[in-house]
């Protein structure tokens, strides 16, 4: 347990709950908590953040032990930033009050190494809202104080709890691109608690998934989207994200050709400059399988791909894993397809086909 | 109009003095007490509770009657009162500062545990996470949080001081200048049957009542809105 990186084990009863969760997260990067209400993510959160104290743990961020048998660092000593789900502003302090309260001294003067105050008024937009009582505050502006607040104190993790949840529909896609941007500028390591998978496929890249106190499975988002043996594959809108590299733009069709590993895409989409990364997302119902190219189609997108795995849903449909490329090293993406499909195209494991994608949608990123 | 008793003002003077000194002593002992019982999770934290409350249903001539014993020559004050030569510390100023603070400390400690207990951990947990160390979150978050209860503390405390007569009586006796306070007084006058002097001073009891709900209704209000 040392190194960069966050290493965490908990275990212990809270009440009548028991938790026994251990992972390892990387020191860069949005790590996803992922999981059904009531799992105990908020508690792994808490247990990390010091909040919540378990006898039996221990918490070690890029090599420093925050938490073991002998030491327990009190909350106030762990340089973290914790975004609850209800913004929780000191309703005594004004807007800027709020955001300065854990801030230094010197954090409004320019410092490129750290985030400064101008920086994280401007990257939130709440430079409008700083003279004024959170009481006066939309739901929306309020946890944007708090997430605002929470960066000026300089974290060298940021704990953030369900930071949408409390929100409605309109007000979470208003605080979701303030959060990619967020996770574009900085480079300190997050960990999101969520149960709502679209926050975590818009924000993580690591992902660990809870249940019922435990930890069910850790690894890259992609990864354990593509995993047949996990819930996520199986479930009704499985999908995948992966990372592509812009390569061009066809100013005369308004098309983005993107690469991922092992194969190349192209979307309607604004110009990008060529190289950028963005984070594509294929969902399992929008693939099929030829075994055949297809010479004519109104679908843009159809890549060579070989069948790795298939875990049959219910009776009657089954979620098909594809290895982009020929040579099995490309991305995993899923197919959900009927049996009858399967058995018609005489699909079987190992077999090279094609792999048909009619929507891939473009994560702001 | 015939003269005035000059002594009238006397006891208003020395009530004003012993309900401000024992305000300022409950605020310091009951901030803590009260902050104990808000966030202790100790199973015994509300027999301490109700001790503290006690003199609400106590008869207060029950309270006086263990004040005097406590106070007198053969208790602990007198012990004390014995380290600066004094033989006790019934029918003492001091006396009467202790009485009353103990009269009025559940009036004092209450409203400040509501507001601490209303305010829950969450505010003092974003504290925390914001590098605030307990004492900091407590005087820049807690108390300033609390004020209403702290507010109301010290105004309920300032005026059932002022109030009391039962306690006075039994351990402070009726001493002009030392343990006479207002309450007494006006038995005193009405005793003696001078009507217009005890007349005054229950009018101005009267008024003195409402000054101070109504000015506590517009702190409140007041308080309510944001610091810059």
């Amino acid at each position: 347990m040392s190194g960069a990186g966050i290493d965490v084990a908990f275990r212990g009863n809270l009440g009548t709950f028991q938790l026994d969760a251990a992972f390892r997260a990387p020191a860069r990067g949005v790590t996803g908590l992922f999981g059904p209400s009531g799992c105990g993510k908020t508690a792994v959160l808490r247990c990390i953040a010091g909040l919540t104290r378990l006898p039996t743990g221990a918490c070690a961020v890029d090599g420093l032990t925050w938490q073991s048998d002998t030491t327990f660092l009190p909350t106030w000593r762990r340089p973290i930033g914790y975004v609850f789900q209800e913004a929780s502003l000191f309703a005594h302090l004004s807007v800027r009050r709020n955001l300065l309260y854990g801030a230094r001294s010197d954090v409004t003067r320019k410092n490129d190494a750290d985030i400064g105050f101008d920086e994280v008024v401007d990257l939130l937009g709440i430079d409008g809202l700083l003279e004024r009582s959170p009481r006066h505050l939309s739901g929306g502006e309020r946890q944007r104080v708090a997430i605002g607040r929470a960066l000026l104190s300089r974290p060298r993790l940021l704990l953030m709890d369900e930071p949408l949840s409390a929100l409605d529909r309109a007000t979470k896609d208003e605080i979701l691109p303030f959060l990619e941007r967020l996770h574009d500028r900085l480079s300190l390591p997050v960990i999101y608690v969520s149960h709502d998978m679209m926050e975590i496929e818009h924000l993580a890249d690591h992902l660990v998934l809870m249940r019922a106190g435990r930890v069910v499975a850790s690894g890259a988002l992609s990864e354990l989207q593509g995993d047949p043996n996990l819930p996520l594959a199986t479930s009704r809108d499985a999908a995948v994200n992966l990372d592509a590299i812009v390569v061009e733009h066809d100013p005369a069709y308004g098309l983005l050709t993107l690469d991922v590993e092992g194969g190349r895409l192209r979307v309607p989409a604004a110009p990008h400059r060529a190289g950028t990364r963005r984070r594509l997302r294929i969902a399992a119902g929008d693939v099929s399988l030829l075994v055949e190219p297809q010479q004519s189609s109104s679908i843009l997108n159809a890549l060579p791909a070989r069948v790795a795995a298939r875990k049959p849903i219910g009776e009657n449909e089954m979620i098909v894993v594809l290895t982009l490329g020929a040579n099995d090293a490309g991305a995993r993406i899923l197919a959900r397809i009927t049996r009858r499909s399967w058995e018609t195209l005489g699909l079987r494991e190992g077999m090279d086909v094609w792999a048909q994608v009619k929507g891939v949608s473009l994560a702001h990123k | 109009m015939g003269e005035l008793t000059p002594d009238i003002w006397q006891p208003v003077l020395l009530t004003i003095e012993l309900a401000t000194i024992t305000t300022i002593l409950l605020l310091l002992i009951g901030t803590p007490v009260a902050w104990w019982l808000a966030r202790s999770s100790a199973w015994w934290k509300e027999g301490v509770a109700a001790v503290v409350a006690l003199p609400i249903v106590l008869p207060p001539t029950v309270l006086g009657f263990y004040l005097l014993l406590l106070l007198g020559p053969n208790g602990p004050g007198g012990a004390l009162a014995s380290l600066w030569g004094a033989r006790t510390l019934a029918f003492t100023f001091g006396g009467l500062v202790i009485g009353s603070a103990l009269y009025s400390l559940p009036f004092v400690v209450q409203p400040i545990r509501n507001a601490f207990e209303a305010m829950g951990a969450r505010p003092l947990e974003v504290a925390a996470t914001l590098r605030a160390s307990p004492a900091r979150a407590f005087w820049t978050v807690a108390v300033p949080l609390a004020r209403p209860g702290f507010l109301t503390g010290a105004v309920l405390g300032f005026a059932h001081t002022v109030g009391e007569f039962g306690v006075v009586l039994m351990i402070g006796g009726n001493i002009p200048g030392k343990t006479k306070v207002l309450s007494v007084a006006i038995f005193d006058f009405v005793e003696t049957s001078q009507w217009r002097e005890a007349n005054i001073l229950a009018a101005g009891m009267v008024v003195f009542a409402f000054v101070v709900i109504l000015a506590m209704t517009l702190f409140e209000r007041r308080f309510a809105s944001v610091t810059p």
